[in-house]
């Protein structure tokens, strides 16, 4: 009788044994199946773009400012390689980007903080409700804005500043919220081991809880960076683009999302579209990549 | 037979009828109702209750803990050795009084050299190198945690045990060199290798320090403390030596509550 019972216990936790591992393998196989849909487009891009981009990738690419098209007409009917690069594109971008979050991470943060602060408030809720607009506006929208603010009325001109704004206000709301949802993951304990220090409030907030989620900020960050480096749109309202390189910010100025807008409108720069993309692509992926790793350094 | 020594000490606390209430707009609910005691100096006090009866809310209120949140109103004086405590300012305060919380709860962002002086860093008090490596290694040692962690002083403690970290954040309290330390649970969240080794810890430290204990936990309180609170309902219901406490307690809800009727 013991050894039967035995026996039939065995049995069954065979066949359940069976039926787990059919379920694993079909688990698995989906797992595989949804991972190759979604990596297949990113793949295909990249070598699409590896390919058709590579060849005019050198250090010029990177030194030289973007070809008139005369130029490249005669380089292409000799067979040549396109001359010139889009280094008023990159100068640009750097500039625009970087004075976007000169204007953008304080004060993102600092209303981030005061929505953590402010937490169930109705004037919270209404800001919150206002940054969820703004995530959601089209970006062509806010370039016509910071076109009536800055174009019209402070630089009187297209302008490397008015692109800032534009970029800056498509910042803001990739900034504020996860600064707020950072500072809500700090166990309250944290905070209140500097009260009982005696630690004024605003530098519990600045020394403590700031360096505690610094990871959870740089996230928000590096992400909002790499949201607006490719926005194209907001841009051509605002910046205009340059052939030059030109560090003056009530200037128009180009970036490289322009650039590429103009290389594909013209007949005889259009192959320097690959190359182009393919730097703005490896920035964004770059900016991505780190972001990933410090969001999973996180505990 | 009492020790004469103890008895003509000054209390390092006295509490005159201090009031609690989590909510300003009806003041009759008190989380901690009309308390009056005398803290004695160099011992260590256990408070006792079941659960929510308001030891957590009397322990934050002698550390003015309660200004953080608006909605708590406390009413009643504290006198910290004759000084009311409204009269301090927030750092003069906490450095008299240390705290130490139910949750280790050390600085993430920090090593563990600067959670021990964090209390001097964070308030911007400028201190010499040496000075401060004094402190560091004192405090340290206090708390027995010096052999163990001197070799990764200026690592993150996170790969500290749970008993070792709770441990850092009472050398972070004595940094200071407090009058009054205040622990709220300190070991509710240990195990209990680590539990006994902060009860030795306690023992220890009483010789310099006040200590006021908040702990569920009946046998800790019979084990290391000098005076026992018992609180029911937001009321103190007995104060005394834990000692009569525990071998004669003089209120009924007292001796349901020790011989584990309720909480
Ligand atoms: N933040 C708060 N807001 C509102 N009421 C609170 C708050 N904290 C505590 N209370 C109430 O105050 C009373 C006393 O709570 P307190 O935390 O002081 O009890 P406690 O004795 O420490 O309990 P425990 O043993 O569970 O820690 C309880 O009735 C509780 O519900
Ligand atoms: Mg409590």
């Amino acid at each position: 009788m013991e050894d039967q019972k035995v026996i039939v216990d065995k049995l069954s936790s065979k066949s359940k044994d069976a039926r787990r591992k059919a379920s694993n393998g079909i688990f698995h196989g989906l797992v595989i199946l949804f991972s190759l849909i979604t990596i297949t487009p990113i793949i295909l891009i990249i070598l699409n773009l590896v390919e058709k981009g590579y060849r005019q990738i050198n250090l010029h690419f990177f030194t030289q400012i973007a070809p008139d098209s005369w130029d490249a007409m005669q380089a292409i009917s000799q067979g040549k390689l396109i001359p010139g690069g889009i280094l008023n594109g990159i100068t640009g971008t750097f500039m625009m980007v970087g004075m976007a979050s000169i204007i953008a991470i304080p004060l993102g943060i600092m209303i981030g903080i005061f929505l953590y602060e402010n937490g169930n408030k109705r004037y919270a809720n209404f800001i919150r409700d206002i940054t969820d607009i703004l995530q959601g506006a089209p970006s062509i929208v806010l370039g016509l804005i910071a076109y009536l603010w800055v174009v019209k009325y402070i630089t009187h001109g297209f302008s490397a500043l008015a692109g800032a704004v534009s970029l800056a206000i498509m910042m803001l709301p990739l900034i504020i919220r996860p600064t707020e949802e950072t500072f809500k993951m700090i166990p309250n304990t944290i905070k209140e081991a500097g009260v009982a220090l005696g630690v004024p409030y605003h530098k519990i907030i600045l020394k403590v809880m700031m360096p505690t989620g610094l990871s959870g900020l740089m996230t928000g960050i590096l992400l909002a960076l790499s949201r607006v480096i490719g926005e194209t749109a907001p841009l051509m309202l605002t910046a205009l683009g340059s052939q030059y390189v030109s560090f003056d910010i009530t200037k128009p100025a180009s970036a490289i999302p322009l650039l590429i807008w103009n290389f594909y409108n013209d007949p005889n720069l259009v192959n320097l579209i690959w190359s182009s993309s393919l730097s703005l692509v490896a920035m964004v992926l770059a900016l991505n990549l780190i972001s990933k790793r410090i969001a999973s350094k996180r505990k | 037979m009492v020790n004469p020594v103890t008895e003509i000490k000054k209390p390092v606390l006295r509490i005159q009828n201090l009031h609690v209430s989590y909510d300003k707009n009806d003041k009759g609910k008190y989380a901690v109702a009309n308390v009056s005691a005398d803290i004695k100096k160099d011992q260590i006090t256990a408070i006792m209750g079941p659960s929510g009866c308001g030891k957590s809310s009397l322990l934050r209120a002698l550390n003015r803990m309660h200004e953080l949140y608006p909605n708590i109103v406390t009413q009643g004086k504290i006198f910290l050795n004759d000084v009311d405590i409204s009269k301090l300012s927030n750092i003069e305060l906490r450095r008299k009084i240390g705290m130490v919380f139910q949750s280790p709860n050390p600085f993430p962002s920090m090593s563990i050299y600067e959670n021990v002086v964090a209390g001097y860093k964070l308030n911007g008090i400028k201190q010499k190198k040496n000075q401060r490596d004094e402190i560091v290694e004192k405090s340290l040692k206090d708390v027995a945690l010096w052999n163990e962690v001197k070799d990764a002083l200026h690592k993150r403690g996170n790969f500290l045990s749970g008993g070792q970290q709770q441990r850092l954040c009472i050398a972070r309290a004595l940094a200071f060199q407090p009058d009054v330390i205040l622990l709220d649970e300190p070991t509710s969240a240990l195990d209990p290798v680590a539990t006994s080794k902060i009860e030795d810890l306690l023992i220890k430290l009483k010789k310099n320090y006040s200590i006021v204990l908040v702990t569920h936990n009946m046998a800790q309180a019979a084990r290391i403390s000098d005076y026992s609170m018992f609180m029911y309902l937001g009321e103190l219901v007995e104060y005394g030596k834990t000692k009569d406490m525990f071998t004669n307690p003089s209120d009924k809800r007292t001796e349901e509550y020790l011989m584990g009727k309720f909480g």
